[in-house]
């Protein structure tokens, strides 16, 4: 099963400063681990909230407001997603993350079967529609 | 910490730790059974304590330390015994001179020749194909034997009586505890990718019960490969063989409906492969290639993958390229499975009377007698030439020799569809 391991944002991450580089160079001996133990599908860091931008959706009104957003500790810093056979075994992990303050939040990726009923076989065939007219598309 | 949590972190834990712990142990004592028994004495010592002492705060440390201690005990024991046999006493003295320092050096593995010779070991060739397995996914993967009994739908003691027998055979035959060097590796490294394969592929396409794919075995496959790649990155079959899986995973969710039924690759919804995976499939595809530009065996296979991972749609597939790439496996690896594949692969290229010729001159290979896909792809060949009688008898007689359930469902309904 997956992991997204998410990274909350705090000051120095949204002031778009830089880890050290001690900083740096101890995640990079982390993430060797992680790579060397088989379990990193992927792991990026995100750019401060200023250069993002947010959309709210309220029926067909679209809304675009730009960043920065203020609530610091609910914003993401960056993320890993693992390949692990338990919550736990994520969680084992993430208490080997070298970081000394802030918070990291671990949620399941959703697996087809984890869908079950709700993706319908008319929802299947909706999407092998869509997937024909971009093959159709890309043919022009 | 109430017990039930602390025993799943513990476990956790053990997943995490257990194939460097026994790996650093059997470097120490020479002998991979015993090292997995000061282990799994440690385990035990941890499954007693942390219940109420709480998870120390480098459990890792702590089953070392623990494990350590029995392991220079036994270590004391065999020196004193030995010193009454004096050969054997001095032979020790000058391998391992102080117990407590040879076992810092045994635990500190930086390289990972550590970690590579547990897995050199667990898939030697004294053992049979079988054991290997069972040893590998115990001792690398960390599975216990109920896990790998169920992966494999045999019963427990099964499972447990050949991880026994496996580690006397080892003993038995006093196979060294290292990675083997100069002619030997390239022949002990197949043995190792092919174990790897093997374990993928039965959670890939199940040969026997309810289910045509079990995820949790891919999984697990590609985490011992995924880790092989990073301790012998020299190697370009290791790349190739982790290429291979990651690209066939990547279909994992689009291979089975909703009711578990098999969907085949060319009436796959490709939305639906995962391309993170394929992605990782083609970053490892581009590190198999060997020094002189050519792939191996498993290289070829993941680039036949890659061809069809890069179609966006079946009908843009490049048959033409797949041929090719089937001609050279048929060079390296000359099999009649792969043949029957050259023939699909021809099928779809240059017309299905190009393939059914190929499929007809293996029709009487031994080999293939009791292989459900040789009629099941003759069927389909057939029916594409209108030639449905002969069709449906080829998927009946495809339906009657699969273990699978799903799959022989999935060829009957084929021939009934005709």
């Amino acid at each position: 099963m997956r992991f997204i391991v998410m990274v909350k944002a705090n000051k120095d991450s949204e002031a778009g400063i830089l880890p050290t580089t001690e900083q740096l160079a101890e995640m990079g001996t982390f993430n060797d681990e992680l790579v060397k133990a088989g379990i990193m599908l992927a792991g990026e860091g995100l750019h401060d909230s200023s250069k993002g931008v947010r959309i709210s959706y309220d029926g067909k009104k679209r809304t675009v407001r730009d960043g920065p957003f203020t609530e610091t500790k609910e914003l993401v810093a960056g993320f890993w997603i693992w390949q692990v056979k338990s919550k736990q075994e994520a969680l084992e992990w993430a208490k080997r993350i070298p970081f000394q303050e802030g918070d990291v939040e671990i949620r399941q990726v959703f697996e087809a079967e984890d869908f079950g009923a709700e993706f319908t076989p008319e929802l299947r065939e909706q999407e092998e529609r869509q997937r024909q007219a971009i093959a159709r598309n890309r043919k022009r | 910490m109430s017990p039930p949590k602390a025993a799943e972190a513990i476990d956790a834990v053990w997943r995490i730790e257990s194939a460097r712990l026994i790996a650093g142990l059997a470097r120490m004592v020479g002998d991979v059974g015993l090292a997995e028994d000061f282990a799994q004495d440690a385990l035990v010592a941890a499954l007693e304590q942390w219940p109420t002492s709480g998870i120390p705060d480098n459990p890792g440390a702590w089953l070392m330390a623990t494990a350590k201690h029995q392991a220079i005990d036994h270590l004391r024991r065999r020196t004193m015994q030995d010193t009454k046999h004096e050969h054997l006493g001095r032979e020790l003295d000058e391998r391992q001179g102080d117990p407590e320092e040879a076992i810092a050096d045994a635990l500190d593995d930086q390289v990972g020749d550590n970690l590579l010779s547990l897995i050199f070991t667990s898939c030697h060739p004294v053992l049979a194909t079988e054991a290997r397995v069972a040893l590998t996914l115990r001792l690398l993967g960390g599975l216990t034997t109920d896990e790998i009994a169920r992966a494999f739908l045999v019963p427990k003691s099964t499972i447990q009586q050949r991880i026994v027998r496996a580690k006397r055979s080892l003993a038995a035959a006093r196979v060294p505890f290292e990675v083997p060097r100069g002619p030997e590796l390239a022949a002990r490294l197949e043995s190792v990718l092919e174990v790897i394969y093997l374990v993928f592929n039965e959670g890939y396409s199940a040969t026997a019960g309810a289910d045509w794919v079990r995820p949790a075995l891919c999984e697990d496959a590609l985490r011992l490969g995924r880790i092989l790649a990073e301790l012998a990155p020299d190697h370009p079959e290791v790349h190739g063989l982790v290429a291979l899986m990651e690209l066939q995973a990547s279909r994992i969710r689009a291979r089975v409906s909703p009711t578990g039924e098999p969907i085949l690759l060319l009436d796959q919804d490709r939305g639906r492969w995962d391309h993170l995976l394929i992605g990782r499939g083609l970053a490892a595809l581009t590190r198999a290639e060997g020094p002189g530009g050519g792939y191996g065996p498993y290289g070829i296979q993941a680039a036949i993958a890659a061809c069809h991972a890069r179609a966006r749609a079946a009908e843009e597939t490049d048959w033409t390229q797949i041929v090719a790439l089937y001609d050279a496996l048929a060079q390296l690896m000359p099999s009649p499975v792969v043949e029957l594949n050259r023939a699909v692969a021809l099928g779809m290229a240059f017309g299905p009377a190009a393939g059914l010729e190929l499929v007809d001159s293996l029709k009487d290979d031994p080999a293939l007698a009791s292989y459900h896909l040789l009629p099941s792809v003759r069927g389909d060949l057939l029916a594409k030439l209108g030639r449905f009688e002969e069709a449906r008898a080829e998927f009946a007689r495809a339906a009657s020799l699969t273990q699978n359930s799903r799959e022989r469902a999935l060829l009957q309904r084929k021939g009934e569809a005709l």
